[in-house]
This record gives C-alpha cells, structure tokens and sequence, in this order.
C-alpha cells in the first residue's frame, strides 16, 4: 500500500497552511465580540491593597473592568495542580492558593489582577494601563536555592521554607554504599536552565456565553480540548461539562505550554458571562514570555561511583526544582514521576537514589516543556558520563558500552521496566553516520583555520504515553492516561477518524490517515480526521508527551479491529461465506481463495441500507475505543554532535550533528525525521542560545526575542538521522514515539562536545559565547586560579 | 481616520482606518486576511511577512497609510491558480508542521530568491539560513525549511 | 499602540511645519524601530511625519568626490548601490548586515543615525568615516552629531536630509550580533580616511557610539591587524548585560577591530 505504514506521504493538512488559509484561534471572529485585556503586577511580590478602575471605566470603549473579588464571589475555582507528590515523611505537598484574578497577593511578573474588556483590543490595552492598583510591596525570591535559605521570602503562608515537597526514589542506603565502595567517583553541579516554550502562535482564546441556552463555547490553543473542559468544568466550576464546548482548531505550536489551562481562558469564559459578549485574548510575545508556563530550572548535585572497570556502582542525585509562584496543572509529576524515574539511563545500574525538592518561587510558574523531566535527567546522567570517561581515560562511547542494559525486559532501581531497546546498536550507527574515525583529521583541519574542535556524545533513553491509568494513579495522578478513538464508515466507504490527540504540528491528518488505509485499503484522500473539538470528539487525554502515535494511534487500531469484525460479519453474511474466510485486500473484502468479493464501499452501503444484515446486527459501521497501554514505551537512541569553537569570540558553532533514534516502528519517516529535527534544534537552543533570567528581586530581564534566544537557521546545521528500530511490543502498531527525543538527547551531546573542544568541562547552559570564552581562559590559566 | 487605498492580492482596495493601524492589522482585520500572523512584538519572528511593490517587509512594523499607493502581496495572493513553487516545495519538503511561521517562510523564501535571481547570484544553503536571520520557527529546526527553498529557487 | 495622526508631507516645508505644530511630532522614516517602541506603548507621540516621499530623500549621487546618501534610503538600497560598493565597501556590507532582509526593505539611514541606537550598526560608520550630516538647516560634523545613548544634535523641527561621506582610502566593518537580539553586542568600523585613521565602536558602549583613541592611535601608525594586540582597551564606560560583561565586550571590541582591518578594502 503506497500510503501505508512507512510510506513518505505529503501532509495532507499542509494546503490550507500554505496558502494562508489555516484557521488559528486569533483568526476567529465572533459576532459581538469584544476584547480582553488584563492588569498585571509590575512587582515579583506584592500585596494588593485596593484597585481604582475609575478611569478606565470612563473610557469610551470599555464595557467592564473586572476584578478577582467578583470572580471569586461568583463561584469560579482556585487553579489546581493535578497530580499528588507526597513528601518522604508521607506529608501531602504544600499547594497554595491561585486565583485566575488574584485577590489578595501577587506573586510574580505578570500575575493578573483584573481585565479590561473594551470593543477594542486597543482600547483594552490602553484601559488596563489606566487601571489603579495599589500594592505594597513584599520581598520576592527568584532562584530557587535562595528560596530555601532560611529568612528567605514566603510565597506561600502554607509552605513553609518555600517547600512544595521533598521527596524521594530509590534505596539511598544501598546507593551510597555503592559509591563508598566505588573505584572511581564522579562528582558534579548541573543547572538546568529555565526556558520559555514559544510556540511561534501565542496563546489565545475567545470564549461565548449564549445566554438562552446558558451554554459556553471556548476556542482556545490547547493541545489537550476536553482536558480544558474536565479542569475547567470540574475545579474552575465555570460551567457543567455539558454547557462547555472546548474547540482547538490550529494550533500553532505547543511544547508542552499548551497542555495547562491558564488564569485567561477561565477569565474569558467567565467574562463572556458577565458581559454577555464574545470576549478575545490573544497574548503579544512580551505576555507570553510573562505567563506561559516555562520548562526545567534544576539545581542538582550528583555522585556516581566506578569500579575498576567502568561499571557504575551507583547514582545519588540531589535535585532543587524550581516551581515559580504556583503549583502549574502537571507541575509536580515533572521532576518527579518523569524525571527521578529516567535516571538510570541506558544504563544497568543496581542502586539510584534521588532526592527532589520543589520550591516556590516569585517566578512563571514552572510546568512541562518538550521533555518534561527527561531532559533534565538526560542532560545528569550523559553529562556525568562523559566526565567520568574524560577522568578515567577511558573513551566515552566504550564507558557506556560497558553500562549499557543489554536484555529485556530490564527493571531499573527507579521502577520503570523497559520492554525493548538496541542500545549498542543505536551508538555503532551513529559512530559510523558521524565518521567518529574521521573526527581526529577534521580536528586538525579546524585547527589550521583557527577553530576549537570538538566531539560529544549522548545516549539518551525516555519514556512516552505515559500510562497505564491505574498505575499513574496510585502514584497521584488526577485524571486517566488512555486515548479514545471513533471510526466511522460512511455508506459511501469514504471513513472518519474520530480521535482525543490533537494536532498542532504533528501532522495527525496525514499519518493517522495512514494508518486506517493501510488496514482497510482505502485511499488515504477518503479518510479524514476529526479532533480538536468536544462536541465532536466524544473525550479524550490530547497530545503531549509523545503519546499520540504510542497511545493515540493504539485507540484507533483498537476501534478498527471492530470495525473489521463487523465488517467481516457482513461480508461473509452477503457472499455467504464463514467469517473466518474473509480477507480485507486492496480497497476489497474478499473470501479468501475465490473469486467472491465485495468493494469496500459496498461493505458500507449493505451496513446503512441494512437490507440484507445477518440476523440480530445493527446498521451502520461505527465503532469506538478506549485504549489503556499496559507500559510506557521507552524511545532511545545515540546523537553526537562537532563543534566548532571560535577562540577569540568563544562563538561555538554545530557543525555536524548525527541522531540515530529507536523509535519503534515508524509510520510516516517525514514526520518523524521532521519531529527529531525540530526537537534537536530546541536541544541546540537550550545548550547554546535560550535562558530565562531573573534579576535577584524578581523582574523578568528576557522578555522578549531582544533578549532571549531563540534557536535560528542559522544556529544549526542539517541533521543526520538514522533509524534502528525495535518495535515496542505492548502496542499493537510497535510504536514508542519520537516528539521529545531530539530536545532530550540533543543538549548534552552539544555540551559535552564544546567542553571536549575547549578542554574545560567546567560549563552550564546556555554556553554563551561569553561563557565558552571565560571558560577557555578559564582552561589557559588554572594556576592564576588556584 | 486615514484614507487608503492599495492594491491588495491583485485586486484594488479602499478602506477607511485609524491612522495608527499597522499593515498587519488591516490585513487581518480589515481584510480579513488571516494568513499573515503576528508572532512578536519585537520585529524579529517574521511570521507577518508579506511583500510591499515587490519587496519583503514585516507588515507588523509598518503603518497601513504608509502603504497608501502600493501593491500589497500576502500569502493568500502568492498562488496563480496552482501552487507557487515556493508553495509546492513547502509540501514537498515537509518545510512545515504547526503551519504558523509558514506563511512568513514562504513569503521571505520567495523574496530571497527573487533577488539572488535577478542579482545573479548563487543561492547557497549558507545563504538561505543567513537570509532567514528575521524569520523565527520553533518547530521544523529549519532543516526542511532551507531544502524547501533549495527545491523552490531552481523552479522559480 | 496609541492614537496618533499620520502625516505624509510631499516637501521639507510642509513637513517642518507639522513638526513644530501643536503636540509631540515624531519623523517616521522606515520605522523598524519607532514603531515597535510605540506599540510598546515606550512612545506616545500625537503625530507621525513620514518624510520617505519628500522629493530627493531617497537615493545615492556622488557629488565631487563624494557619495551622498538620501535620508529615507533604506538599508537594502544601500547595500545594493553600485557607487557605494565601488567607493566604500565597507558600508555596503555594513547596511547588508543591518537587521534581516524585511528590515534592510524598510529601515533607513537616516532613521538609523536620528535615532542613534547604542547597537545600532550605522552611527559607527558616520563616526569611522568623519562623515556629514545634512539636514534641512545645517550641516553638522559626525563628531558633533551623536550625543549619548538615543540622543543627537538634531534640533526641534530639524530634518536629516542626507548623509555625505568622503570615500576613505580603506575601510572595514565588523559586528559581534547580540545573540538573542542580532544588533551588534560590538561592532567595530576602522577608515583610513586619508588624513587618519578613525575607530568607532557601537553596541559597545553606556553612552553609545564611541571613537576609541587608542586604536586610532596604533593602526594610524600601523594599519594591520597585528598593530591592534598591544593597543589597551579599557573595559570602563562598556555595557555589562546577560549577554556579556563589560570586560568580554572590550576584548571584542580588540577582535572586531583586528578583523575589520584584516577585511579592510
């Protein structure tokens, strides 16, 4: 079948982008609409002691100004954190409370203290500056080590000492035992640098309440629609879910920031009601660097412990995440359940420890970002690796060779069970893509023209569709993490896929459609996909965490095979034949061995006209599914990245970067490659470019692109990927995922190639060239610093 | 309020708007032409790119009245019946995922290619990702972007 | 952003007149910097006077000896002048190297120096290149015109028209892009005038464009890439920011200015 599994098929959703007809939630414009604009705190900390909005009240234009008393009074919820971490003394997490308005206190940047709604956004905007706010302002704490030093300031009354929680995974005992016996210890401080997601569409929502039916409808940029509607119905009590209707058309970009639901769509909603009118906000990139969730910021200290051979004796890992001012919808499970878990790598190690304390601070608050914790693990763990080679003198491709997890399934210390995985096969493809034999001689030809050339290697291993539902509850999630599907046969044979993932990038109209003609045979132009929309999409869990291949496409295969066993009943019923005879081929329901057939069209006007069905079956040729993976599916592969330092500038340059991913099986190696290609240039971006500061009382200095950095085209190079494919054996179609690896596995091999170039491993991201410059001189002058 | 009037996509238009409305913003609201996004504040994304008499410029960093008297060419307008080539390449390169900065892409694509041309000049990759220093995209890592106008600039 | 009134006068007259009238005027010119302060709501002014359609405003003529550059010439029109590439390289491939291409369509010299960004890219040609500016009352000299970060000599009411440069004997332009930003962090541009050699540095600076004495003094007796190591260069007065401190800014102010005499033609 051309249009297959594995077929290089064009995106069938790419005409309307191209053509600039691509219907983004800004695009939307309703009758009557008016527009939002909120008053934000100018002060890290502060206590709101009253609100004048007199003056904006009197300009032509403003319908109303609202404040967080009125949404409170009127019932609407506390933002909420939807995971439960206990800490290791079995205490529940300290979650303070978050208003979408605050009422009393603001405790960042950027918090909301009213909105502005005006028949213009213009007007808006203006109206909001004009809107008196009378704070007193408080101490504020940007870092989050500081944050937990005594006397430090208090975000929340109720977490003391800015502790969310602190907690535990592993056998600490047994963990530093290994290491106390240990031939050789590494010992290391990693920061992970704050980062803001930017997708390139900025959130937006325009939310209508229909007063005679007494009915919302909210299109918003949200990966996750019926997630928003559960959150937004069931804690934020703006509406019953059935007077809510959730619409994500295009999105542009998520990355994780659009998985939450945030302070401005519960406040459109909310607003539509209380003015009776369309109310849209749409974010400029300055409010989006102020409120959409960032990604990472750990400070972490780790040991690992060597026996004379090389093999890790044990890891102990002591971790400070940052968590901003409040507790994000997924926040706690990130340096938790997607972090502590991955820490054993690719690696066979018998004792991992690891210690997590989140903290408050007056900062964004802190949430998934492409990754999610994997990251961070990542970056420890291959950091670590390649230091430890640099001091024993081994190579660093051999010291993880003699680690690597050779049989399956493997349990690691830290209670996952991979289930599948070619580990030394994934780095002898990328050691040959990359001509690692070449490298000493392009070493020498850098030189020659000036450069510091370096090599780096990362073997990273994650973990996607995060599941099964029972178990991510026992460890405290609040929802479910299955997928739904719906396949619809249509009289004509033409079929609709009906799926909870959404797709803002993915390219979902394109593979899942694969998928449905690879098993029926149906061109892939006679399948469309619906998604994105609660009154259409029955429910479902939404697309991040590289889940909708993995889990998302499962639920599909699920809803097909009953939609084959109905069609199989038919057809033997028509031909009269034994069900057990029927072969779907080529677009044709056969009975295998004759040449008695039915044209899979046919199949669904007998299933409609229902004039000849076997006794007892219902018309129509419709079926759904629920899927609930048995596991995480566990990607993994091995990037090495070159570099080329510049000296006198400390300018580093990606000159080559090679990725040889095990993704399992592939269904469309476009969309795949081009996922591990954007993920590896955000991995770029977090190493080289992207940080989010904070000046000590808590002002925001990159707030925009003057000053934070994005990753360019010309910042990175082309990519070299490789495939090396187990498939994953607890899904049907032998999926792991490939959304995240790139931004996983990507920044350590790039760190540790400019720290193999400058011959300083003394550097955190991003490496600046200010940083690669002080570190190279650093490097040149180490008695000036003893 | 400033009188304008432009041709827009081939086709004259006159409107009457707040002198203080950006080129942007009379596109996408005043012309309903929704193609052409906003993606920063700063001038730096180039997701609003679109061409004034010929030339790339970003229409959020530039008034509509500035523009009275000109031709104005947006994403919707580029294709002539079928797909420009720049369109084309687009699709065939898989040069996009969410589809945001696309229309930004592919209007500087052409631009780019349209002046190596007609200086004689060799459109080399170097030159197409310094080319591309104003247009910011978060999700294809640009690898595609720089093959789809590779493709397009020997079509063209 | 603000309500403010458009004007477009089609003589320097008309365009004075509105400038000294009631409220706070503003040139706008390419506005790739104006108008993203304004949609900021950093600027407010009550009216724009967009001076790009005044007769001779745009284009390059080279006027007994010299190259005289319109006001409202934009980046791109500079950097594709076949006179400029033959009489001063170095600032054709300064204006290529201004901003991305949609900016270099729209953003103009003029606008540039009136505006005297402390990264903008043009100030220190103007300064390196002992260049004229022309406005509709006066001519001033570039050591006159810039007057610290965002502040010039320009009067009320007074309109650049032209920038007129002698042709150096060699010049040479490079820039150190902010990483986030792409505005020089530090960008160098060295002439050999003919009567001396002048160094000006931008992006570098609390106060702006700068002319650097010392370098002037070693590549004026030696102009070579090599006379630039043992010149001192004093990080005081240098900008410290997250992209850089003010000591890494005056070791690249040495190294912009070794490779704008090394490319120097």
């Amino acid at each position: 079948m051309s249009d297959g599994i594995g077929a290089r098929v064009k995106r069938k959703e790419d005409k309307r982008f191209i053509t600039g007809k691509g219907k983004y939630t800004d695009d939307i414009r309703m009758e009557n609409q008016a527009y939002a604009a909120f008053v934000r705190s100018p002060h890290a900390h502060a206590r709101v002691k009253g609100i004048d909005a007199s003056a904006a009240e009197a300009m032509e234009g403003v319908i109303a100004v609202l404040n967080g008393q009125q949404l409170t009074g009127d019932g609407i919820g506390n933002l909420i954190c939807g995971w439960a971490i206990s800490s290791k003394d079995g205490s529940p997490m300290n979650m303070g409370p978050w208003s979408a308005l605050a009422t009393d206190r603001v405790r960042y940047v950027g918090d909301a203290v009213a909105v502005v709604i005006a028949e213009s956004q213009a007007v808006a905007r203006i109206a909001a500056e004009k809107v008196e706010v009378d704070y007193e302002e408080l101490p504020a704490v940007a870092q989050a080590d500081k944050a937990l030093e005594p006397g430090a300031p208090q975000v929340h009354d109720n977490a003391p000492g800015n502790l969310i929680y602190d907690w535990g995974l592993g056998d600490e005992a047994a963990t530093d035992a290994g290491i106390a016996g240990a031939a050789h210890v590494t010992e290391m401080r990693v920061l992970n640098n704050r980062l803001s997601p930017n997708p390139m569409e900025p959130r937006s929502a325009v939310a209508t309440y229909d007063e005679a039916e007494d009915h919302y409808t909210l299109y918003t940029t949200s990966q996750n629609p019926h997630v928003a509607r559960l959150v937004l119905s069931a804690f934020y009590q703006v509406a019953p879910e059935h007077k809510l209707r959730v619409i994500a058309p295009d999105v542009g970009g998520g990355f994780g920031s659009k998985i939450y639901i945030y302070p401005e769509e519960i406040t459109c909603l909310w607003a539509s009601m209380k003015t009776k009118r369309s109310v849209k906000w749409t974010a400029d990139r300055s409010e989006a660097f102020k409120t959409d969730a960032h990604g990472r910021d750990h400070i972490t200290t780790a040991k690992m412990g060597f026996d004379a051979d090389g093999k890790i004796t044990g890891f102990k890992i002591d971790t400070i995440a940052n968590f901003g001012a409040y507790m994000s919808l997924f926040s706690s499970a990130v340096p938790t359940y997607l972090y502590a878990t991955l820490l054993s790598g690719q690696y066979d190690i018998k004792n991992v420890y690891c210690n997590v304390r989140a903290v408050y601070t007056n900062t964004v608050p802190v949430d998934a970002y492409r990754g999610a914790g994997r990251p961070e693990a990542c970056f420890l763990i291959e950091r670590m690796m390649e230091t430890a080679a640099r001091e024993m003198g081994m190579d660093p491709g051999e010291l993880r060779r003699r680690n690597f997890i050779q049989s399956f399934p493997h349990e690691t210390p830290v209670i996952m069970t991979y289930d599948a995985g070619d580990f030394p096969g994934n780095l002898d493809k990328a050691l040959k893509a990359a001509d690692v034999a070449g490298f000493a001689a392009r070493k020498a030809e850098a030189a020659k023209r000036g450069k510091l050339r370096g090599i780096g290697y990362s073997c990273y291993i994650e973990a996607c569709g995060i599941a099964p539902s029972a178990a991510v509850g026992s460890l405290g999630a609040g929802v479910g993490l299955w997928e739904s599907a719906e396949v619809r046969v249509n009289p004509v044979g033409t079929i609709e896929i009906l799926t909870g993932s959404h797709s803002h990038g993915q390219g979902h109209e394109t593979t899942f459609a694969q998928i449905v003609a690879d098993r029926f045979g149906v061109p892939i132009d006679n399948v469309s996909i619906v998604h994105g929309d609660t009154d259409k999409v029955q429910f479902g869990m939404g697309t991040y965490g590289s889940r909708s291949g993995a889990v998302g496409m499962s639920a599909i295969v699920k809803a097909m095979d009953k939609v084959e066993a109905k069609v199989k009943k038919i057809a033997a019923h028509v031909l009269e034949a034994s069900e057990d005879d029927i072969v779907i081929e080529g677009g044709e329901v056969k009975v295998a061995g004759t040449d008695k057939k039915m044209a899979w069209h046919e199949v669904g006007l007998s299933a409609y006209t229902a004039h000849n069905l076997p006794p007892g079956m219902e018309p129509g040729l419709k079926e759904g599914a629920f899927y609930d993976p048995v596991n995480f599916t566990f990607p993994a592969g091995a990037y090495i990245c070159e570099v080329e330092v510049d000296p006198e500038t400390g300018v580093t340059k990606v000159v080559q970067f090679t990725a040889a991913d095990d993704f399992g099986t592939i269904i469309n190696p476009n969309i795949v490659e081009g996922q591990v290609h954007g993920g590896v240039a955000q991995g770029i971006g977090q190493a080289l470019l992207e940080q989010v500061v904070y000046d000590d009382a808590g002002q925001l200095i990159t707030g925009s692109y003057m000053d934070y950095a994005m990753p360019r085209a010309d910042d990175v190079p082309f990519y070299t990927i490789e495939h090396n494919t187990t498939v994953c054996p607890n899904n049907p179609l032998g999926i792991k995922g490939c959304g995240e690896a790139g931004a996983i596995g990507a920044p350590p091999a790039v760190i540790n190639a400019i720290t193999d170039a400058i011959g300083n491993n003394d550097l955190q991201m991003p490496a600046t060239p200010a940083r690669v410059w002080a570190a190279i001189n650093a490097a040149k002058a180490p008695m000036a610093a003893e | 309020m400033a009188e304008i009037s432009m041709t827009v996509n081939g086709k004259a238009v006159k409107r009457s708007v707040p002198d203080n409305t950006l080129l942007s913003e009379f596109l996408r609201e005043h012309l309903r032409l929704t193609g052409t996004h906003i993606g920063c504040d700063t001038s730096q994304c180039g997701a609003c790119v679109v061409h004034v008499d010929g030339k790339a410029v970003k229409s959020c960093t530039m008034l509509a009245a500035a523009v009275d008297g000109s031709a104005v060419t947006t994403i919707e307008g580029l294709a002539n019946g079928d797909l420009h080539p720049m369109q084309k390449a687009f699709n065939d390169n898989h040069g996009l995922q969410c589809g945001f900065c696309t229309p930004g892409m592919i209007m500087s694509g052409v631009d780019m290619v349209n002046r190596y041309k007609a200086e004689g000049r060799e459109l080399t990759e170097a030159a197409i990702r310094h080319e591309l220093e104003g247009n910011i995209c978060r999700c294809t890592g640009y690898h595609n972007i720089v093959k789809s106008i590779q493709q397009a600039a020997g079509e063209m | 952003m603000y309500d403010v009134n458009y004007h477009r006068p089609s003589s320097l007259e008309d365009a004075v007149k509105v400038l000294k009238g009631a409220g706070e005027a503003k040139i706008l010119a390419g506005g790739q910097t104006l108008l993203p302060t304004m949609k900021q709501h950093l600027a407010a002014p009550s009216d724009l006077v967009d001076i790009r359609k005044i007769p001779g405003m745009v284009g390059v003529k080279v006027e007994g000896g010299a190259i005289v550059i319109g006001a409202a010439t934009t980046h791109a029109e500079v950097a594709g002048n076949a006179d400029v590439l033959k009489h001063v390289p170095a600032l054709s491939c300064l204006a290529a190297g201004i901003g991305d291409p949609a900016v270099r369509h729209a953003g103009t010299i003029g606008g540039s120096i009136a505006n005297n960004d402390p990264a903008a890219d043009y100030p220190s040609a103007i300064l390196a290149l002992n260049a004229t500016v022309v406005t509709n009352t006066r001519e001033i000299a570039a050591d006159d015109f810039f007057a610290g970060m965002f502040a010039t000599a320009l009067e009320d009411g007074e309109i650049i028209t032209a920038v007129r440069i002698t042709p150096p004997k060699l010049a040479g332009y490079e820039k150190f892009p902010n990483p986030a930003s792409r505005y020089a962090m530090v960008g160098v541009f060295v002439a050999d005038t003919g009567s001396g050699v002048r160094v000006a540095v931008t992006g570098a600076g609390e106060d702006g464009v700068f002319r650097h004495e010392g370098l002037e003094a070693a590549l004026g007796s030696d102009f070579s890439p090599g006379a630039v190591d043992g010149v001192e260069v004093s990080s005081d007065g240098l900008l410290s920011d997250i992209h850089g401190d003010a000591a890494y800014r005056a070791h690249l102010i040495k190294v912009m200015a070794k490779r704008a005499v090394s490319s120097a033609a």
